[in-house]
């Protein structure tokens, strides 16, 4: 019943979306204001029905219900109850239906702020219909969640142990508000073009601007969890592997974080205009291209649930009309534009077209790099794969360029900026680098160039940051989200040098009571006991670390066994300092009370997720500043106090 | 108008070196960096040269796991025609086990073993890297459903 239920609320979807689609689009023109009420309250209904599907789904998952194909594949009546949850998505149909449900939560929220006029709002809403319509054509023709099982199986299959997991409940959701929002400024954008009159069109990355924040605040958020992620469950302290999945959510922030500059430079002092418009339809395109790559089975990984053809064909071709359709508009109308605003060689605009260069340059090596073996391999050659030393040469040098030139641009005014004034401001952030850079020479081995050269960097962001900030003191909250978010960058920056540079690592097989040591830890190990968690069996490690004889904190990593998956699964224990992370993770049996353990020493990893988070933090004040103050209608803002502001 | 257009000129020509810098370098780091994907069979045919870094796809064959004193692992790899010794230095992932697939990258050494610098974890049990399933497909190993 339940499941009917969801399946009519799609078909209900579909066709708001296509009503939405047409009435939005009809609306952009000048008269049609009874087209633009429709398009509203059809971009409500889509929420509605979209969010009934998925509670449909959500209930299935929750009470079990194995007559529903999905449910009987992915879930398990063992399972606790977070999981069943996080299961609704831990599989292809019901991650797409979570997709949906976050492009109508957009279109939603294009409605309902009607930033930037009617008609804008009008023509962005009937875009994001028009996506929304392809993508529910999609779920209903090729992944549809709620597909029947007759008969009814007595229990499900279970979800992967790998995804029974706190950080990949949360992983999935956080990450497709960040790409699925980058489907509102591409909207946007494309309104700006189909709107005729150049004052409404120009006016778009005002309006799209505090979206474009709401999905990079998301994405960095996403990234950071599934990092974290990567790095406690996956038993060998990995961080980031350039794997083509976590390339696929790289891809799209890159591309988030240039259009968030350069759409502040096309509101604040109306630059790239053109420019923006093209990274707006880009980022949307990679999250599409992160999509077809994830969701196809083209890679190998443990987010390729779906090995169908016929649905990477469905994405290939969506992405085909989408990408295909918004250049040709940008071909088309972009000409009739007027040319962005000029500016000096020295001011706020060069320094955030850098920044855009940079970005793009470093967006195109991830982009090769995860493509040219596929592209290969479809073409019948030979099977090859691009690891991290690639990424080494090409993606490294060109961010770190661009990190040397961060701390300049909020130095710089608009229009017109004074080079020996920011660098006579930016003299403590050099003093800070080299400090910086001499600690870890002195104090710290082994000694290293690039993790010199990275603390270095790191303390020329901070201090800049810092600068920035005593600089803007008194002003309102969101007059720190660039300090902040530049300043997240350094602490990310010092995590990973100091996590790559100074990890140490034991290998080795221990009997109960003998002790082990890594780098300044030693361990003692107290054997292994078997536990029984709710849904599986665990040998469960004890280990002691030894402070000069005395005992101190435990660590108890697991191995875990679920009979219902038949699966085996890694549970690593990781005691932290806040500075550095002891991480242990517990290996095979080797007879009499032996086992196997692997011990790492991590200085500096929390700072990597934390920064990620300073990052965050940085793009919610900017929003919650935006979001406050109420945009003056249409108007453009006095430069007067834009600059302030800034 | 001029210098507008003289700096519009200089402007497009910094981009367009620019890109030509990036894709330069894209292609130096690809010709450098790209590893192979080899089956046992490839190995046999003296496909890969000693001390050349490259995936190395297969089945763990039945009985060939020997662990060492220490965390030292030596398996062989099967596609069912040839089979590779492997020499593996650390914790295996949770899913390794005899008669199943397997990806290690690694590299030949002098005496014509495989030593292995990682050996991947497949994340599934029902799961088979794709490289693999290739693999027995050419050696002819391979049953649909047999799983």
């Amino acid at each position: 019943m339940i499941g009917e239920l969801g399946q009519v609320a799609l078909c209900f979807a579909l066709a708001l979306s296509l009503v939405l689609a047409v009435s939005g689009l009809m609306g952009a023109g000048a008269p049609a204001s009874v087209a633009r009420r429709v398009a509203t309250s059809s971009a409500m209904g889509l929420l509605v029905f979209v969010a009934l599907a998925f509670g449909a789904l959500t209930y299935a998952f929750v009470t079990s219900d194995f007559s529903v194909a999905l449910v009987a594949n992915h879930s398990h009546t063992l399972k606790p109850l977070v999981y069943k949850i996080s299961g609704v998505w831990g599989n292809h149909e019901g991650s797409m239906l979570l997709w949906v449900l976050v492009l109508a939560l957009y279109a939603a929220m294009v409605a309902g702020l009607k930033r930037g006029g009617e008609r804008l709002t009008s023509a962005a809403l009937g875009v994001q219909g028009l996506v929304a319509a392809a993508f529910l054509l999609f779920i209903l023709f090729t992944s549809n969640p709620f597909m029947r099982l007759d008969p009814t199986p007595f229990e499900g299959a279970g979800l992967m142990p790998l995804l029974q997991d706190p950080g990949l409940a949360l992983h999935p959701p956080m990450l497709y508000i960040g790409y699925v929002g980058l489907s509102a400024s591409f909207s946007y954008a494309a309104a700006g073009l189909l709107v005729s009159e150049e004052a409404i069109a120009n006016n778009w990355a005002r309006a799209a601007r505090p979206l474009i924040l709401m999905a990079w605040i998301a994405l960095t958020c996403g990234i950071a969890l599934g990092s974290w992620w990567a790095y406690y469950v996956l038993g060998w302290g990995g961080f980031w592997a350039w794997d083509p999945v976590e390339n696929a959510s790289l891809m799209p922030w890159l591309i988030a974080t240039a259009l968030l500059h350069s759409a502040l430079a096309t509101e604040k002092s109306g630059a790239f205009r053109t420019w923006s418009l093209l990274l707006a339809i880009a980022g949307f395109s990679m999250s599409l291209i992160g999509t077809l790559l994830v969701r196809s089975g083209l890679i190998t990984s443990v987010h390729a649930f779906a090995n169908d053809p016929t649905r990477g064909l469905f994405i290939m071709v969506l992405i085909f009309f989408a990408v295909g359709g918004a250049l040709a508009l940008f071909a088309w109308r972009a000409p009739a534009l007027r040319v962005g605003a000029a500016f000096e060689p020295v001011s706020r605009e060069t320094t955030l077209l850098l920044n855009n260069v940079f970005l793009v340059a470093s967006c195109a090596c991830v982009f090769v790099g995860t493509l040219y073996p596929l592209v290969l391999d479809a073409l019948g050659g030979a099977k090859i794969s691009v690891g991290p030393p690639y990424y080494a040469l090409t993606f490294v040098p060109i961010f770190f360029a661009l990190m040397l030139l961060v701390p300049f641009g909020p130095q710089l005014l608009w229009k017109r900026g004074d080079l020996r004034a920011a660098w006579r401001a930016l003299y403590p952030a050099l003093g800070l680098a080299g400090i910086a850079a001499m600690v870890v020479l002195a104090l710290v081995s082994p000694r290293g160039i690039a993790a010199t050269c990275a603390f270095a960097v790191a303390g020329w962001l901070i201090g800049a940051s810092l600068i920035d900030i005593r600089r803007r003191r008194g002003a309102r909250a969101s007059a720190f989200a660039a300090a902040l978010a530049h300043a997240g960058l350094g602490i990310t920056l010092m995590g990973v040098a100091g996590t790559t540079a100074w990890r140490s690592e034991a290998l080795t097989v221990v009997a109960p009571g003998q002790t082990m040591t890594v780098g300044p830890y030693t361990l003692r190990f107290d054997g292994v006991t078997r536990e029984k968690g709710p849904n599986y069996i665990a040998d469960r490690g004890h280990f002691v670390i030894m402070d000069e004889g005395k005992p101190g904190a435990t660590l108890e990593p697991e191995h875990r066994f679920y009979p219902a998956e038949g699966q085996d699964m890694n549970d690593t224990a990781i005691h932290t300092t806040g500075l550095r992370d002891l991480y242990l993770a517990l290996g095979d049996d080797r007879d009499g009370g032996r086992f196997a353990v692997r011990a790492h020493v991590f200085p500096l990893a929390p700072l990597i997720w934390l920064g990620g988070l300073v990052m965050a933090l940085g793009g919610m004040l900017s929003l919650w500043g935006r979001l406050r103050v109420r945009e003056p209608e249409a108007t453009p803002a006095a430069p007067a106090m834009a600059q302030a502001a800034e | 108008m001029n210098s507008k257009k003289k700096r519009r000129l200089a402007f497009v020509a910094a981009l367009l070196l620019a890109g030509a810098g990036v894709a330069g370098v894209i292609v130096y780091g690809l010709g450098q960096n790209t590893m192979y994907f080899r089956s046992p069979s490839d190995v046999a045919a003296k496909m890969v040269g000693e001390g050349v870094a490259f995936r190395l796809g297969g089945l763990v064959e039945q009985g060939s796991v020997q662990r060492g004193a220490g965390a030292e692992v030596r398996f062989r790899v099967t596609d069912g025609k040839s089979s590779v010794p492997a020499d593996f230095h650390g914790v295996l992932p949770a899913l390794f086990r005899e008669g199943q697939g397997v990806v290690a990258t690694g590299a030949m050494n002098a005496s014509g073993t495989f030593v292995a610098n990682e050996v991947l974890a497949k994340h599934d049990e029902k799961y088979m890297p794709p490289e693999v399933v290739d693999a027995l497909k050419r050696s002819g190993r391979w049953q649909e459903g047999a799983q």
